[in-house]
């Protein structure tokens, strides 16, 4: 007889959308059932705006809503613990605390957790082996499900990136070229990105992705805007800017408000760089038209700027 | 690069008296911010970030206004969660403003910025490694006095019989450590002072209500950013009590993160990891206190503080456990004084209804 599977539930929120495919492969492989919680909807962030203490950011009250879609449906959730993913960088302190904000908002929750943090040698590797031995007992079994999940990941993300490089040689120069930089768990929300994203390509703007670069290409670039950083992630963001200075007409910044490391770096940003940029701060009583009209006008003045160059 | 080297450091509190030594060092001219006050704050929400925290701004004000003297060094410290970042931003900020400055920023862990203040020496003719670290155990010595009689002054100052004796006291006590030059002038101003405060005559009431007050550093220890919220609640006939200090930050910076698992251990089962910055720290005391008998806890953060909003989902939990009212109060440039007081009338009725009760 078949032993039932163990279902983990991953909520499509925060780091979902950077380690999401890593994640799934690695449940599936181990013999587990994966439920994953439908894109952003209203329904989902009224019940996280509900359930949040009302000055956390809107990234955690969608995340919050996605954990309560799921809670019912599955025996295990996983909430990572993520201190610092490099050497003498840290992320932000919300994704720090995430398990305890989940452990104390709901009653009786199963959670899966997995702590990362490479200033007390507690790296990826050894993180997963510990994580798998919550739901199996082979480790063979574990090494190869995290070999095959790390495998699958990078096979993707080198593909969007490629389709990304690709993208900037074949632009045919009529239309801007803009770069997205925000968090993944911003560009890629149903709610929040996708339909600004959506939106920009109907323009005619050839969009590129802040998340979307190598790690070895951009790792120390950030130091040419702000030398203190030390989030790990916003680290990623100004190394994208810095990559694809050279290929992009404008920035459009999206933050999630109030985001506590964004507002400091965007304002640094803002004050260094010499391209054309616009901050779009999103909670949850967006008006989609208001929205609309200033990226709209912001994309008219690049293509009129780039008409007369 | 400047002829006159005039330093100056942002204010919290009464802590400028004690950062003083340190600050010689860097230059030859102190000069001191003048008090916060409305203007402050008007300049730094004007320069500042919208969405930057509340200290941020205070921060920047406090340069603006020392650099309209005649400052030109300027020196930032460093630590947990946004406040290691304030450096870089101001000094763009600044430099956009079109001030000359140097800007010193001290890092963000404790024994790198000892080491770059001994470093000191290689940069500036006539200091000797003696008096660096002379200047280094007298900023200690003062800012122990500092807290140790703020302390006594917290928990009495609301049952003085003589209305303003303790604030009296208390003033003199600062102009008199100023004037202190070695670890054995600081002990006796301490000494003597100590003394004053309990020949001050009080009266406490039988059911006294005790209060703990936790939250973020900056506004807990710089009384205008929270409305003199401890003289508030003092007036009530409240004792007030507050277990973050200046030096117990530096305590817990030294013992190599084991703090960190000892307020751990005192907030289990409502933390399992540590949530960044102070809010460890909150949770952890809030608890202790809690179980203690306290009646009420008061948790005070500025808008959008990200360790302190998470720290709230656990209180909220322990709140409803232990039936401890909590109230929570975020600061903004935009509170006013008003709400404020209205809101601690009502927690101070529920305390007193629910005393009495028992």
């Amino acid at each position: 007889m078949e032993r039932k599977k163990i279902k983990v539930g991953l909520p499509k929120a925060l780091l979902y959308h950077k380690y999401g495919l890593f994640w799934e492969t690695f449940f599936k492989e181990l013999n587990c059932e994966v439920i994953i919680s439908p894109e952003t909807n209203q329904d989902i962030l009224s019940k996280g705006v509900n359930l949040a203490v009302d000055e956390s950011c809107l990234s955690l009250k969608i995340f919050l809503g996605h954990i309560d879609w799921l809670k019912d449906k599955v025996d295990y959730i996983l909430v990572p613990h993520i201190i610092s993913p490099h050497r003498k960088e840290q992320t932000c302190v919300k994704i720090m605390a995430l398990y305890d904000i989940v452990k104390n908002t709901f009653d009786d929750i199963n959670l899966l957790e997995y702590t990362l943090d490479a200033d007390t040698f507690k790296f990826n590797f050894f993180a997963y082996m510990k994580l798998g031995f919550r739901v199996t007992k082979n480790p063979f079994l574990i090494l190869r499900a995290y070999l095959r999940a790390k495998k699958t990941q990078n096979h993707h993300q080198e593909k969007l990136i490629k389709k990304q490089s690709e993208k900037i040689i074949n632009n045919n120069n009529n239309d801007p070229t803009i770069l997205i930089v925000s968090h993944p768990y911003t560009t890629y929300d149903g709610l929040l990105g996708k339909p600004i994203s959506k939106f920009l390509e109907a323009e005619g703007v050839n969009l590129l992705y802040s998340d979307l670069v190598l790690y070895g290409d951009t790792k120390n670039l950030y130091k040419n805007i702000s030398a203190d950083l030390y989030w790990s992630y916003n680290k990623e963001l100004l190394g994208a800017i810095e990559y694809y200075k050279d290929s992009i007409d404008g920035i459009i910044f999206l933050m999630t408000f109030p985001c506590g490391p964004d507002s400091l770096v965007i304002n640094l940003c803002q004050s260094k760089l010499k391209i054309p940029m616009t901050l779009i701060i999103l909670d949850e009583l967006q008006g989609e038209a208001g929205l609309k009209t200033r990226i709209e006008s912001f994309v008219d003045i690049l293509k009129i700027k780039k008409k007369h160059v | 690069m400047f002829k006159t080297r005039k330093v100056t450091f942002p204010h919290m509190g009464n802590y400028f008296y004690a950062f003083k030594p340190i600050i010689s060092l860097l230059g030859d001219e102190i000069i001191m911010p003048p008090p916060i006050t409305k203007r402050t704050i008007e300049l730094g929400c004007k320069h500042s970030p919208e969405s930057a925290c509340i200290p941020f701004k205070y921060n920047l004000g406090n340069y603006i206004e020392a650099l309209d003297l005649g400052a030109n060094v300027l020196v930032q410290a460093g630590g947990g969660c946004r406040f290691g970042y304030y450096g870089e931003v101001q000094e763009e900020i600044l430099k956009k403003l079109g001030y000359e400055f140097q800007f010193i920023k001290l890092s963000n862990d404790y024994f790198s910025a000892i080491m770059e203040i001994l470093a000191l020496k290689r940069t500036r003719p006539g200091l000797t490694y003696l008096k660096i670290i002379k200047s280094l155990i007298l900023f200690y010595k003062r800012l122990r006095a500092i807290d140790k009689i703020e302390a006594i002054v917290r928990r009495n100052i609301g049952f003085e019989i003589n209305e303003g004796e303790f604030k009296g006291i208390h003033k003199r006590f600062l102009l008199d450590l100023d004037k202190t030059i070695s670890t054995k002038n600081v002990k006796e101003v301490e000494k003597e002072y100590k003394k004053r405060l309990e020949d001050v005559k009080i009266k406490k009431p039988e059911n006294l209500i005790r209060v703990a007050l936790i939250g973020e550093l900056y506004v807990l220890m710089e009384p205008f950013s929270n409305f003199y919220i401890e003289k508030e609640l003092a007036k009530k006939g409240i004792e007030v009590h507050r277990f973050v200090t200046v030096s117990s930050i530096l305590h817990d910076s030294f013992s190599f993160k084991t703090y960190i698992t000892k307020f751990l251990k005192q907030a289990r089962p409502y933390l399992k990891y540590h949530i960044g910055a102070h809010g460890t720290e909150s949770v952890g005391i809030a608890h202790k206190l809690i179980k203690q008998g306290f009646d009420g806890v008061i948790h005070i953060k500025p808008f959008g503080c990200m360790p302190e909003v998470n720290a709230m989902s656990a209180l909220h939990k322990m709140s409803k456990d232990y039936k401890t009212p909590i109230i929570y109060f975020s600061f903004d440039s935009q509170t006013s004084e008003t709400g404020i007081k209205t809101r601690i009338e009502a927690f101070y009725d529920m305390l007193q209804m629910k005393t009495n009760k028992k």
